[in-house]
């Protein structure tokens, strides 16, 4: 003990200074603001969810899934050409994202020198356009895709490769970071046997960061799937009687058929809107636990 | 497998005739490394190595912290090459090759000379697959069952490991772990076993198997090994390098360098320099 701690100690008073009541009661504070700011998020998503709920519940049915949306009878209305429509958007965004955004995110992570300035440009590149909002694509899509140098029209795989564009910046993102999270030792140990570079990431650092990376890919498709700008302004079909038959096809999707239901004068009709809501969180849900799943059973600890 | 060996050593070309002065027969030397000097960008790591590694022989590298001993033995099989900033000049002949010619191919290279790292480093894989892995790449011919016992067998792993080939390597203990490396490494039938640092995670028991395991290695492979434990290098090795840092721009740049090479037993007890007396005798470093 220092002369400090024994003096402190013959005089009745503690070897450990007490804490001040001053932090004790900040400490509270800060603790019950935190817990407010919790509650005022789940207080908004309860909210929501109850509203949702209350005016869709009662239309969802197997006949709702399966009928195509009607302008004028609300009760024989239904969403099968937008649930087909999300279906085929998603198969061609994610053609597209998959090979594009690995591939990318290998070349960053694996090839690319970073003292070169060029791999540097495209790297804050993508990292800019992952914050560009999503109408912005929607009007790049119009511009180059549906119309201009593409000039598909207003088909699916227009939709599809518009949705492409959005997402792939924040799908090469998480890949690289799933890419990253391989160790170098394991490159090491692998080009140390004699594999060449490209064996080195086909059978070490892909198959390591493969969880990875389909985390990513199913988060970035569950967002496109919640897309409604970009797919309004490149002129998704409103409430068509058939499902698309092809890549060169006329199409709708969940958000857009909400989006036209909300815009409905006729209450029944929002109340639809609701229930597709419903679906497409559902939808959603699927998806992300997908993602939590492959994570939590397949991602590697190193 | 010792035949095998001394089919592939015959294979090569002789090496070139010998310098003038007291360097061994040309046909006992596997690493003819002259003046070779490493950068990383502009900073000089090591400067001027010069030193022939010995065939069958047991090469330790030793000094302080930072001398460049890794750096060097990264020279030995062009893992270098694959830090970009990394540039070497200088020539390094195995049997008699250029390493560092133009028309060699890192990955042929490494092929022939196996590398042991500081950390076991296994595959998040089966230990057969661990062990399969170099041969499959390298499309060596043959029975994949029997190569990898084999392997096993010359890592001195078999006993332990036969009855749970498929089970994941992450679940060994850190000394088996370095075994199953070496192993690894011992299974695409190298030239030369390059070991930096192969027991500095390991417990003193595992660092006692891994150094029996050199030994007995000896008889058909080359070895070179870093390490900063001067017991493991006076117990194991035949021939030392002492390397030294040498300090630049008041300490601010620091280039590794080879202060004295020569029989184990002489830098031990009769070195010929005082710095290696003072680092081998614990009165620096």
């Amino acid at each position: 003990m220092t002369g400090a701690q024994i003096a402190a100690r013959a005089a009745g008073n503690a070897v450990i200074p007490r804490a001040a009541g001053g932090h004790r009661a900040f400490a509270a504070l800060f603790r019950a603001l935190m817990y407010g700011a919790i509650g005022v998020s789940a207080l908004a998503l309860v909210t929501l969810l109850y509203d949702v709920a209350r005016d869709g519940l009662p239309k969802l049915s197997v006949d709702f899934l399966t009928s195509f949306p009607s302008r004028i009878l609300p009760q024989t209305s239904g969403i099968q050409s937008a649930i087909y429509g999300t279906l085929w958007l998603m198969v061609v965004t994610a053609a597209i994202v998959v090979p594009l955004g690995i591939a990318t995110a290998l070349y960053l992570e694996e090839y690319a020198d970073r003292r070169k300035w060029w791999n540097r440009f495209v790297e804050v590149n993508i990292q800019n356009l992952a914050a560009v909002p999503s109408v912005v694509y929607g009007i790049l899509g119009l511009a180059f895709i549906v119309r201009g140098p593409l000039s598909l029209g207003r088909t699916v795989l227009a939709g599809g490769i518009t949705l492409a564009l959005l997402v792939l910046p924040v799908v090469i993102i998480v890949a690289r970071e799933a890419i990253r999270a391989v160790p170098p030792s394991i490159r090491e140990a692998s080009l140390a046997l004699g594999a060449t570079q490209w064996q080195t990431i086909w059978k070490q650092v892909l198959p390591g960061s493969i969880a990875g990376i389909a985390t990513g890919v199913i988060l970035a498709l569950s967002r496109a799937i919640g897309e409604t700008a970009p797919l309004l302004v490149i002129g998704a079909a409103v409430n068509p009687r058939f499902n698309p038959d092809g890549l060169g096809s006329a199409f709708t999707a969940l958000p857009i058929q909400i989006f036209a239901w909300t815009q409905d004068p006729n209450r029944d009709f929002v109340d639809l809107a609701a229930a597709a809501i419903l679906v497409m969180m559902v939808v959603l849900l699927l998806m992300n636990s997908v993602a939590i799943f492959l994570r939590n059973r397949y991602e590697q600890k190193w | 497998m010792t035949e095998q060996r001394r089919e592939a050593a015959s294979a090569v070309e002789p090496a070139p005739a010998p310098a003038p002065g007291a360097r061994p027969a040309p046909r006992d030397v596997i690493f003819d490394v002259d003046g070779i000097n490493v950068h990383y960008g502009p900073h000089r790591a090591i400067r001027d190595v010069t030193l022939d590694v010995h065939l069958n022989e047991i090469t330790a590298l030793i000094g302080p912290s930072g001398c460049g001993k890794s750096t060097f033995i990264r020279c030995l099989n062009r893992m270098n090459d694959l830090i970009p900033s990394a540039r070497v000049d200088g020539r390094v002949l195995y049997h008699g090759e250029d390493l560092y010619g133009a028309e060699i191919d890192p990955v042929q290279v490494r092929k022939r000379i196996g590398m042991v790292f500081q950390k076991p480093n296994p595959f998040p894989k089966s230990i057969y697959d661990n062990i399969a892995f170099g041969p499959r790449v390298i499309g060596m011919k043959g029975d994949t069952d029997e190569i990898v016992e084999s392997a096993l067998r010359r890592g001195a792993l078999w006993d332990e490991v036969k009855d749970r080939l498929d089970a994941n390597a992450f679940g060994m203990s850190g000394g088996q772990q370095q075994r199953l490396c070496i192993a690894r490494a011992l299974a695409t039938d190298p030239d030369v076993l390059l070991m930096d640092e192969p027991c500095s995670a390991l417990d003193p028991i595992s660092t006692g198997r891994i150094e029996d395991l050199m030994i007995e290695l000896k008889q058909d492979y080359s070895i070179v090994i870093v390490t900063h434990n001067m017991q493991q290098a006076a117990r194991v090795s035949g021939m030392t390098a002492f390397f030294t840092v040498e300090l630049h721009d008041e300490g601010r740049s620091r280039t590794g360098a080879v202060v004295e090479y020569g029989e184990t037993d002489k830098i031990f007890t009769n070195p010929d320099d005082k710095r290696t007396e003072d680092y081998v005798t614990g009165k620096f470093g």
